[in-house]
């Protein structure tokens, strides 16, 4: 398999790459490769032009802000799971990374390109849904800032336009010692989740949950905010039966079906994956325990 | 009309300039350009990993590259592992020990892949390794003996330093 012929462009700069996009309505940008570069080779696409970002030292770093994290579209993934701030900040991030592919695929790999591909069940949107995070985008005509909640448009598609660009995310800070927990289910480490879940928690003095963000990914066409779980578990402690019970409410997604999974059994995944987030989520912010088993396997 | 650059880049210690096509992957210019056959070609679109090099040190499947992305850069291909002409790496010589390998198509990703995880992680546990070689297929060995192989290695590695 072979890319079929473009133009190559590796712009230096954020400015020339937007305005090579500007006006030209068939240019792919070249982010870490690693989901471009296979759609080249079984020509999914067919673009006149690549636009080569990985030159544009502006698009990399992982800055602290006063109120969380912004990290530039072309940090490698293999950055951020080697962050020591990101641990900090945002450990559900962390967590989350070390199930993105493997190590060969996370060294090339960028934040903006899993957010730009958006596909259904890739981890770091997952991590944006969950955190309300904003994706800051520009084009030559200026640059605006999408919250996460209104950034998918449909399957693998953000509400961009052609000649807009990701050229980073922030992410808000939880609160210091707030619990968390990403957990998937796949067929092999590092493959596409067929579903996968995330959570994250903040307890009250008495042990009640004061604050839940619960997010369900793989199952519809972009990661799902479940809004009823999260409304039913406020003010409650987080009960074996309390978070099944939530759990049992992310049955209503209205889910996908392919080759890998039918519709029912991402229905199902996502009230095991999303009881299993939470769990992990109520007794970190419980103090009570780390590990989460990142694999699911069984059910 | 084709599009056409020339690269320079340093792999396994020698530089080689090139003028190709822009869509040329790095792995069909090792292999077709350099003529260094050593890196495998599998599935062509990064699941199979066994066309995996080190860029600059760091794991990378080369089929998921232009080989013009590679300007400037330092790469090794399997070609460029053993210690010299009569004495192999210590992770090689643990894959002959070992069984690591059959058929032997995995085996250059293996390598490679393998070498920045041992480099990164001298101490392994058996479950670290497996994940480590998650994101390279091996069809003959059933994974088994290339786990025991690495294991190994860490071990003539650590006493090495």
């Amino acid at each position: 398999m072979k890319p079929p012929p473009f133009t190559y462009h590796d712009p230096s700069t954020v400015a020339e790459a937007l305005e090579l996009l500007s006006g030209n309505d068939n240019a792919r940008l070249l982010a870490g490769g690693q989901s471009l570069m296979p759609m080249l080779a079984m020509r999914f696409v067919l673009p006149d032009d690549v636009i080569d970002i990985n030159n544009i030292a502006e698009l990399s770093g992982i800055e602290v802000t006063g109120g969380g994290l912004r990290i530039g579209a072309m940090t490698r993934q293999r950055d951020i799971e080697f962050s020591d701030v990101v641990q900090q900040h945002c450990p559900l991030m962390r967590e989350a990374i070390l199930q993105v592919g493997h190590r060969q695929t996370r060294n090339r790999g960028t934040l903006g390109g899993s957010m730009a591909h958006l596909d259904p069940s890739a981890e770091l949107p997952t991590v944006a849904m969950a955190t309300d995070a904003t994706i800051h985008v520009a084009s030559a005509k200026g640059t605006r800032d999408i919250a996460m909640a209104d950034y998918p448009a449909g399957y693998m598609t953000p509400a961009m336009e052609l000649d807009e660009m990701v050229t980073g995310v922030s992410f808000p800070d939880w609160p210091a010692g707030h619990g968390y927990g990403f957990v998937e289910f796949a067929r092999r480490h590092g493959d596409f989740a067929i579903t996968s879940a995330a959570c994250l928690m903040t307890l009250d003095a008495s042990g009640a949950i004061d604050r839940i963000s619960l997010t369900v990914s793989g199952v519809g066409p972009a990661p799902v905010r479940c809004r009823d779980a999260e409304a039913m578990l406020i003010g409650q402690h987080p009960s074996e039966d309390a978070l099944k019970a939530a759990g049992e409410t992310c049955r209503a997604i209205d889910a996908m079906a392919d080759v890998h999974a039918s519709s029912d059994y991402r229905q199902h995944l996502a009230t095991v994956m999303s009881r299993r987030a939470m769990t992990a989520a109520a007794a970190r912010a419980a103090g009570t325990t780390g590990a989460t088993g990142a694999t699911g396997k069984g059910e | 009309m084709s599009d056409r650059r020339s690269v320079t880049v340093s792999v396994n210690g020698k530089t080689y300039t090139r003028e190709v096509e822009t869509r040329l992957t790095l792995a069909d210019f090792i292999r077709h350009e350099l003529m260094l056959t050593g890196t495998h070609l599998g599935c062509e679109h990064g699941v199979c990993g066994a066309c995996t090099i080190l860029l600059d040190g760091q794991s990378a499947r080369s089929c998921l590259m232009l080989a013009v992305q590679a300007e400037g850069r330092e790469i090794t291909t399997v070609e460029g592992i053993a210690r010299g002409e009569d004495e192999l790496h210590p992770l090689q010589q643990a894959f002959m020990d070992n069984h690591g390998l059959q058929c032997g198509f995995c085996t250059p990703g293996m390598l490679t892949t393998l070498i920045e995880f041992l480099r990164d992680n001298p101490d392994p546990t058996e479950r670290e390794v497996r994940v480590a070689i998650s994101g390279n297929l091996c069809r003959c060995t059933g994974y088994q003996g290339i786990v025991a192989a690495a294991l190994d290695a860490a071990e003539r590695l650590r006493k090495e330093a």
